[in-house]
């Protein structure tokens, strides 16, 4: 026990010897969580619209005035031909184009009937999705206006409640995963150089003929990361609680507990790259950038599980990430409480086993 | 006059023998390492084979929970309704709205449809009738197409009830309708790999051309052949452009890489030019690269050097759009991504991909990416001190 303690402290002085990498460590989640806590959203708004009106009359004016009144759209120019529309998208001056057929007041008078042809710029194939929706509601309310209040009396009104996020805040859905990713990674590559580093150095060796045990030598290899990462998980909270105003409405006792488990898991991940890497080098680059893509894309933190094929969404199951983020929302956005995430619990703690055993069989007690 | 040419000439001469050592020195350092060649191979055929299957926000197989508090003919049918729409799956039948907020607590149902007793009564007496739907929000976005959907089905019912229940010609009433069209261009089909791929390429060119480099000087310092470098006669510029060219070479790989998993697996072939994409990616790559070494010149340690990149690749990636359009970020947020050249070379990949646009169409972007070239390698020339 005294051999742990004090191999703690000889990790322990080694971190805090190097201010300048301690100050990148504390200071970098907090840029991060704001920037990406209020900037990741993808609530349609302020579309750039062109419209294409062939002769101005009294209802299209008001209907471009609708457009550009709302707060989906912002009416950006006027363009009078087919042959510009090509080259407004080409450009990007406008993701939507609404085009009136000519004589669209008098058509719609006479004939009872005009036409409106919306032409979206499909690049982003999901916005352009949510936004000719979103124009074509902004359309059909118009024309209620204009037929005025005809009461249908079969009509099925729906209520709709959207729960727990009323206001379809894009930070509910954003920061759990940007918690999430950014615990795992940091974490990570804080250890990945822990063990390598000193079999570059050549300290290993000093280690290796020492009584401790390998268990000991992991262990006290983890804990100052384990405290930093615990700092920077408060900084991360209150920051998403005061700052980006996410709620933590659920039980925030569960919430610490998975953290701190998720932040072993981490801790652990990088320690068996550092196990397993021949070098620093390698160590950061397996931790810090391959490790990133398959966090961000396969955690459920930006694109929906469920959606993914099934081999995918097989393979997702390894990645402490999502089974971290998905105990996040269920905490702090869904407000339920402990007997809510024992699966993701139970998952991570598994996860902490497998993770310390394998680090310690691949714990090399000799030197090559 | 000749005399100061010919020693001019021997000053270049000497200077590009220099650099062709140097930079058989760099290849011969990459490729002693076993990890580095290996990894600019297979990084990106892996990243490009696996990932854009998952990137997507098409939102399928949604899970619905109906409360049916009518149970009539009605409300029967509006469930078969839902069922046969292809959107939903009904996972899950309950007898109360509180049961109903459990299976979407334990993520068995992502929607409720609530139909309210007298459903039937009320629509067939002509008081309209009501239903409740309450979606899962945590994902705005999901909870919202859910809702849409939802709401749609419930509309095309209404539609086809009304039809039954009011005489055809009182129906065509003399309403004026506005006909709405809709017509999506370049990406017809709304196939999410389409926008994904080239954005993916633009990520795995970064990360490589962004992390490599960060590390590259650093590491010389802990090696101690930096020193070496220091009282070696080689000017600043030489050093510098001999760090800078292998990275320049492996973004060429790793974007023919790319331009070949893309056409193979995914049938993708830009609409523009491919000289288009690679007159950018040499400027855009030089970009990258020159940060890189910016970081290595400043930090103490490989760990710091990798914070730090890691840091700004990490901003960058998430602020360009890459995975959450641009426009739908506050003022501010669109102010910092200007300053992200990662944003203006995904937007000349997209562009020249799906678009077919030119150089002259992309002069913003041209400009942008210049400047920041200019500015980064001018920087890391002069951080680059020979004396410590």
């Amino acid at each position: 026990m005294k051999q742990l303690l004090s191999f703690t402290r000889k990790e322990f002085y080694h971190i805090l010897r190097d201010k300048p990498t301690i100050m990148i460590l504390l200071l970098m989640p907090v840029i991060q969580i704001i920037l990406f806590g209020f900037a990741l959203t993808t609530e349609v708004k302020d579309t750039c619209v062109a419209v294409l009106i062939p002769e101005h009359d009294e209802v299209t004016n008001r209907l471009v005035e609708r457009i550009n009144a709302s707060a989906y759209f912002d009416v950006v120019s006027i363009i009078h031909s087919n042959k510009e529309i090509q080259q407004t998208f080409r450009d990007g001056n406008a993701k939507l184009v609404v085009s009136f057929e000519a004589d669209f007041a008098s058509r719609l008078k006479h004939e009872g009937i005009a036409h409106i042809q919306l032409i979206a710029d499909a690049t982003d194939p999901n916005a352009a999705n949510s936004f000719t929706f979103y124009m074509q509601n902004i359309i059909a309310a118009y024309q209620q206006e204009l037929a005025g209040q005809q009461k249908n009396p079969y009509q099925i009104t729906p209520e709709v409640k959207m729960l727990y996020n009323p206001q379809m805040i894009g930070a509910f859905n954003f920061v759990p995963g940007v918690l999430g990713m950014i615990l795992i990674l940091i974490c990570a590559m804080m250890t990945s150089i822990a063990i390598v580093r000193e079999k570059e150095m050549g300290t290993m060796e000093i280690l290796l003929v020492s009584p401790m045990k390998p268990i000991y030598t992991i262990l006290s290899k983890i804990t100052p990361y384990f405290v930093l990462s615990c700092i920077n998980f408060t900084t991360i909270i209150l920051l998403s609680v005061f700052v980006l105003n996410v709620p933590i409405t659920g039980s925030f006792a569960s919430l610490i507990v998975v953290s701190m488990l998720y932040i072993f898991v981490s801790l652990a991940l990088g320690l068996l790259i550092s196990t397993i890497a021949q070098s620093q080098v390698v160590a950061m680059i397996i931790s810090g950038m391959a490790l990133m893509i398959p966090v961000m894309l396969l955690s459920g933190m930006i694109f929906p599980i469920e959606n993914m094929p099934l081999p995918l969404q097989i393979f997702s199951n390894i990645i402490p990430a999502r089974w971290y983020i998905s105990a996040v929302k269920l905490v702090m956005i869904q407000g339920l409480g402990f007997s809510a995430i024992l699966k993701e619990m139970a998952v991570l703690s598994f996860m902490a086993l497998v993770l310390v055993a394998i680090s310690m069989k691949k714990f090399k007690v000799r030197l090559e | 006059m000749s005399e100061q040419r010919t020693t001019d000439n021997r000053i270049l001469k000497l200077q590009s023998t220099m650099l062709k050592y140097l930079l058989r020195k760099e290849f011969r350092q990459i490729k002693r390492n076993a990890f580095l060649p290996r990894l600019i191979l297979v990084f990106p055929f892996m990243v490009l084979l696996v990932f854009p299957w998952a990137a997507s926000y098409e939102i399928k197989n949604l899970n619905i929970s109906i409360v049916d508090n009518d149970k009539s003919s009605y409300s029967h049918e509006l469930t078969q309704k839902i069922v046969s729409s292809g959107y939903f799956r009904l996972t899950n039948v309950a007898d109360s709205y509180n049961s109903a907020i459990k299976s979407i607590e334990k993520q068995e149902a992502d929607i409720i449809l609530q139909i309210p007793a007298n459903f039937e009564k009320n629509l067939v007496n002509a008081q309209g009738g009501k239903v409740m739907i309450s979606a899962n929000a945590v994902n705005g976005m999901k909870g919202g197409i859910a809702m849409t959907y939802l709401s749609g089905i419930v509309a095309d019912y209404n539609m086809a009830i009304l039809k039954k229940l009011i005489p055809v010609s009182a129906s065509q009433s003399t309403i004026s309708t506005i006909q709405i069209d809709q017509q999506y261009r370049f990406n017809p089909n709304l196939n999410y790999r389409v926008f994904m791929v080239p954005a993916l390429m633009v990520m795995i060119l970064s990360l490589i051309c962004g992390f490599l480099p960060a590390v590259s000087i650093v590491f010389e310092k802990e090696l101690g052949t930096m020193e070496q470098m220091n009282v070696s006669p080689v000017p600043k510029v030489t050093f510098i452009l001999a760090k800078l060219i292998p990275f320049w070479i492996m973004g060429f790989i790793v974007i023919n890489i790319g331009f070949f998993v893309a056409w193979a697996v995914y049938g993708l072939v830009p609409a523009g030019h491919f000289y288009t994409i690679y007159f950018f990616a040499i400027i855009y790559i030089f970009t990258v690269s020159g940060l890189g070494l910016i970081i290595s010149n400043f930090a103490n340690s490989l760990q710091q050097a990798m914070f730090i990149i890691f840091f700004f690749m990490l901003v960058f990636i998430m602020l360009s759009g890459l995975y959450t359009p641009i426009d739908s970020m506050p003022n501010w947020a669109k102010w910092v991504s200007a300053f992200n050249p990662l944003k203006y070379f995904m937007e000349v990949m997209r562009a020249v991909y799906l678009k077919g646009s030119d150089i002259m169409q992309l002069w913003k972007q041209l400009a942008a990416l210049l400047g920041f070239m200019l500015a980064f390698n001018v920087v890391a020339v002069l951080s680059y001190r020979k004396s410590s």
